[in-house]
């Protein structure tokens, strides 16, 4: 093999594989802390990618829209579950987070909204639709059946990925979309020529590896929030609000995928089913992972990657068939590890 | 015949619906994809509702049954009822392939894999030049009895329906009997059903290849419907509404996979064809619908349907009671080279650091009643755990009748006489009581899948139920024979797992506070029980911390502390011991 070749099939893998990296990251997040394995993830992915490639055009995407739409359903279940304690307090934070914040975000969308609109705006615009649709998203969906099996949230994730793809491909048409590149720098090394676009992949999921790992590990928030996944009563008893950790894993993860969406809509063309498949390569990263484990997952996902490149290198017509039995292995050694002892469960 | 009528009549009714005048042709084809449906559902819910075992993959097992006749007719020319076979054969195969590495994924990581390969499998399909890639085969030809082609969707629907019940009747079959009962103990994690013989991996390998193969049957009448294969009906998003369909009808149930069928189904064709009038004609709104549906089932019904038209049924179907008058041959003793029944020598066990069990070594005699006791963290439950084989021992040896268990699978040490009941009632509680007690005598009955499939079982399975019916009474819970366990009061459920552990006709029976949750005359009832037992030759070894019900009945009492034996001897001479009395009450007592 030449070496030219390798080095920029590593270089390609690499870089495939940071993305899956962060969405791996995502969803070990939220399924540390809600149990729930977040299908969806690849549907914040292109969401994010394509609300931003749309306010690139000078559209406003219907995502915003959604958002609010959204906000209107959780505000409703805030009220349906409260209405034996409805208390003023309740109601205007509800009001606030469900109706006020993706209202305002519209109206800022309609604003702000045109051709030469900074670079910087349209992506803090696209993250916080996706943010605000990843929050409703487990208020809506997640939070009335949080106590309920793995497997009761694992269908009901499957539910909400069909939705939102569908309601994908109302807001982008079958169409794929290509967003402006985030940066034009590019540094040459040897053979290789790393964009910056490349560079800020690298960057941000080191970062944001670095960033959970001190979070989960060493704050009181992040300890909260791995309490409620082990003992939803036991960290309910110690003073711990469960719905707000379950919230706030979904938004980080919703902006976690809009990020990693972001920054590869600039190197190919998203289609509004394509976030599925990325999806499950960080699921693929992942699992292998074990679902815990966030520098596992991390080297598990450029693996993934690399196997990737290679595979569409050498047997491009079996690629996808390669990485989704590479799991397979994984899996057996994973179950094998560890013998369950699980028991008593649903 | 009575519990057979409903199904007689359902299978008239649709012998009658393509030979009614003015019946559109579209809905003869909407219910051939309906049994089309039905067939993997009614395989998910052995699979998933039942076994427990979650899979999205179903659609690809469909996609080696269609495929297997597609290649073979096509290219072989070989006629279409001789690809039934080998259409049934490849996917069990595949099955039993995948199936070798997927049933020992645990929890969460099952349903995963099932994903995984349910996707890796979708681009095998559309990449394999033999499989004609994205185009798939067609031209494949027509089933056909002699001259007469099944080319028109009425006449192919005889032969999906007919499948369709042939399939519920087998697998109805198939749940009410001893390899039934042991699919359904599945579902509530295997230590229970393991402790009295049921080989769990190999049950969970059996419904997935019955799973796999039903749906392997769906994909060769697909072929045979449609005439052709394509990769699309058999990837993913297929998988998923499979799972769809059977959560929908109650995945615990077979007519529940039926009716999910139907639902799915027809409301998929509503969808499909009024959604673009009211929104204009965006396609795929019916998977945005469809999803949204599934959530909020997930949040009002998580049941299904077909439990709650069940439950809105104004009689409940009655049940057979047991012949109690057919006797259940007693099981083959383990030849027996010792006099002592259980002996334990310095046994031990290590979690990590925590010494649970430290060189415990005591004997249980023929005809005795041993209690094991001390304060909570002891041991006691560990040292049950070692005896029946649910936790491998770190040193020691025990021994049943001289025979070494060795760390042996909890399977062969209740084949030598050894039978338990559990700390935590370890019961399937949406199985009635008789159900339940039958599971232990899972090891006195031989009959398999096969012969429980087509009822050549009937003889055996008496024999089982009586026994299970004796050792109700013997109990003393006759009344609630036919009661769901789960229905039943904490106490009541520790007297069934008794009478369970008896239907293993065994020489010693281990009870984990089997006297907890019980009233005074429960109690006392209990004790007499297990004095019989004795007196009829068993011997019990029994945690309990009930100290007046131990000292009254035990023989002999063995005191554990910290994992370590601290006494042993006579009710009278432990109610003495300072050891024993410093160990409950603390130094200065």
């Amino acid at each position: 093999m030449n070496t030219t070749i390798m080095l920029f099939l590593l270089q390609d893998g690499i870089t495939n594989g940071a993305i899956y990296a962060l969405l791996g990251l995502a969803l070990v997040l939220v399924f540390a802390v809600t149990r729930v394995i977040l299908i969806p993830q690849g549907e914040f992915v292109t969401y994010g990618a394509l609300s931003y490639a749309m306010l690139a055009t000078g559209q406003v995407p219907g995502t915003a829209r959604l958002a609010v739409a959204m906000g209107l359903v959780a505000f409703a279940l805030d009220l349906f579950f409260a209405r034996k304690a409805l208390h003023a307090r309740l109601v205007m934070r509800s009001v606030a987070l469900n109706i006020v914040f993706p209202v305002a975000l519209l109206g800022l969308v309609y604003a702000l909204v045109g051709p030469h609109t900074p670079v910087a705006v349209n992506i803090a615009l696209a993250l916080l639709i996706v943010a605000a649709i990843g929050l409703f998203l487990y208020r809506i969906a997640f939070q009335p059946i949080a106590h309920t099996s793995v497997l009761v949230l694992l269908i009901a994730s499957v539910g909400c990925h069909l939705a939102l793809q569908g309601l994908g491909l109302v807001f982008f048409g079958a169409e794929g979309l290509r967003g402006p590149a985030l940066s034009g720098a590019a540094v040459t090394a040897g053979p290789l020529r790393f964009t910056g676009q490349s560079l800020a992949v690298y960057g941000l999921t080191v970062g944001f590896i670095v960033a959970l790992w001190l979070f989960f590990g060493y704050t009181r928030t992040g300890k909260a929030l791995r309490a409620t996944a082990v003992n939803r009563l036991g960290a309910r008893l110690v003073g711990i609000r469960t719905t707000l950790s379950g919230q706030i894993a979904f938004l980080l993860a919703s902006v976690i995928g809009a990020i990693s969406g972001i920054l590869i809509v600039p190197i190919t063309t998203l289609y509004y089913d394509t976030g599925f498949l990325i999806g499950l390569k960080g699921f693929i990263a992942a699992i292998i992972g074990g679902l815990v484990s966030y520098p596992l997952t991390a080297v598990a996902a450029i693996v993934v990657g690399i196997v990737e490149a290679f595979s569409s290198f050498y047997a491009s017509n079996f690629k996808e068939v390669i990485v989704f039995t590479l799991i397979l292995p994984v899996l057996v050694l994973r179950s094998l590890a560890a013998p369950q002892v699980e028991e008593e469960k649903d | 015949m009575t519990q057979r009528l409903p199904l007689i009549i359902f299978a008239l009714v649709l012998a009658v619906i393509p030979l009614l005048p003015g019946i559109p042709p579209f809905w003869i084809v909407l219910l051939d994809n309906i049994g089309l449906a039905a067939l993997v559902a009614m395989g998910l819910v052995l699979l998933t509702g039942v076994g427990g075992l979650t899979s999205f993959g179903q659609a690809a097992f469909c996609g080696f049954g269609a495929y297997t006749t597609a290649v073979l007719t096509t290219a072989y020319g070989v006629s279409p009822w001789l690809t039934l076979p080998a259409s049934l054969l490849v996917s069990g195969i595949a099955a039993v392939l995948l199936g070798l590495v997927t049933v020992r994924l645990s929890g969460h990581y099952l349903p995963l894999g099932t994903i995984a390969w349910g996707i890796g499998l979708f681009y095998l399909f559309s990449k394999l030049e033999f499989l004609g890639r994205n185009d798939g085969i067609s031209g494949i030809p027509p089933l056909s009895i002699g001259s007469f082609k099944m080319l028109s969707p009425d006449t192919i629907y005889y032969a999906i329906w007919v499948a369709v019940l042939l399939a519920a009747l087998l697998t109805m079959n198939l749940l009410d009997s001893r390899t039934g009962r042991a699919i359904r103990a599945l579902r509530r994690g295997h230590i229970a059903a393991e402790a009295f013989g049921v080989q769990t991996p190999r049950a969970k390998l059996l419904v997935f290849i019955y799973a796999a193969v039903l749906a392997g049957l769906s994909g060769w009448l697909y072929a045979h419907f449609q005439r052709a294969a394509n990769p699309t009906p058999f990837g993913a998003q297929a998988g998923i509404e499979y799972l769809f369909i059977a959560v929908v009808g109650g995945a615990g149930y077979v007519w529940g996979g039926v009716l999910g069928a139907g639902i799915v189904v027809i409301l998929k064709e509503v969808l499909q064809s009024y959604l673009p009038y009211i929104f204009g004609g965006q396609s795929q709104l019916e998977t945005i619908v469809f999803g949204i549906m599934l959530v909020l089932l997930l949040q009002l019904a998580p049941q299904g349907v077909w439990p709650w038209l069940m439950s809105k049924l104004p009689f409940k179907p009655a049940r057979k009671t047991p012949d109690t008058s057919v006797k259940l041959e007693h099981r083959e003793r383990a030849p027996g080279t010792s006099s002592v029944l259980l002996h334990i020598d310095k046994a031990r066990k290590q979690f990590g650091g925590v010494l649970a069990v430290n060189d415990v070594s005591f004997d249980v005699n023929a005809r005795e009643i041993v209690a094991l006791i001390g304060p909570n963290g002891a041991g006691k439950s560990t040292t049950f755990n070692l005896i029946t084989g649910v936790l491998a021992a770190t040193g020691g040896k025990i021994s049943v009748l001289g025979n070494e268990v060795a760390n042996a699978p909890p399977q062969e040490v209740v084949k030598l006489g050894v039978s338990r009941t559990f700390q935590h009632v370890k019961l399937v509680p949406d199985m009635t009581v008789l159900e339940n007690v039958a599971i232990g005598a899972h090891l006195r009955g031989n009959s398999g899948a096969i012969s429980s499939m087509l009822r050549l079982d009937r003889t055996d399975e008496a024999k089982l139920l009586a026994e299970a019916a004796r050792q109700i009474a013997r109990v003393g819970l006759s009344d609630q024979i036919d009661q769901l366990a789960g229905s039943l009061s904490l106490g009541q459920q520790r007297i069934v797992e008794i009478a369970r552990a008896l239907c293993v006709d065994p020489m010693l029976l281990l009870l984990d506070e089997p006297a907890a949750g019980l009233r005074h005359m429960e109690k006392q009832r209990l004790a007499a029980l297990l004095r019989q037992l004795r007196d009829g030759g068993m011997s019990v070894l029994l945690v309990e911390h009930d100290m007046g019900f131990v000292m009254d009945l035990a023989d002999r009492i063995v005191v554990l502390d910290f994992g370590t034996k601290i006494a042993e001897g006579t009710p009278a001479s432990i109610k003495r011991n300072p050891d024993v009395i410093k160990a409950y009450l603390g130094a200065a007592a």
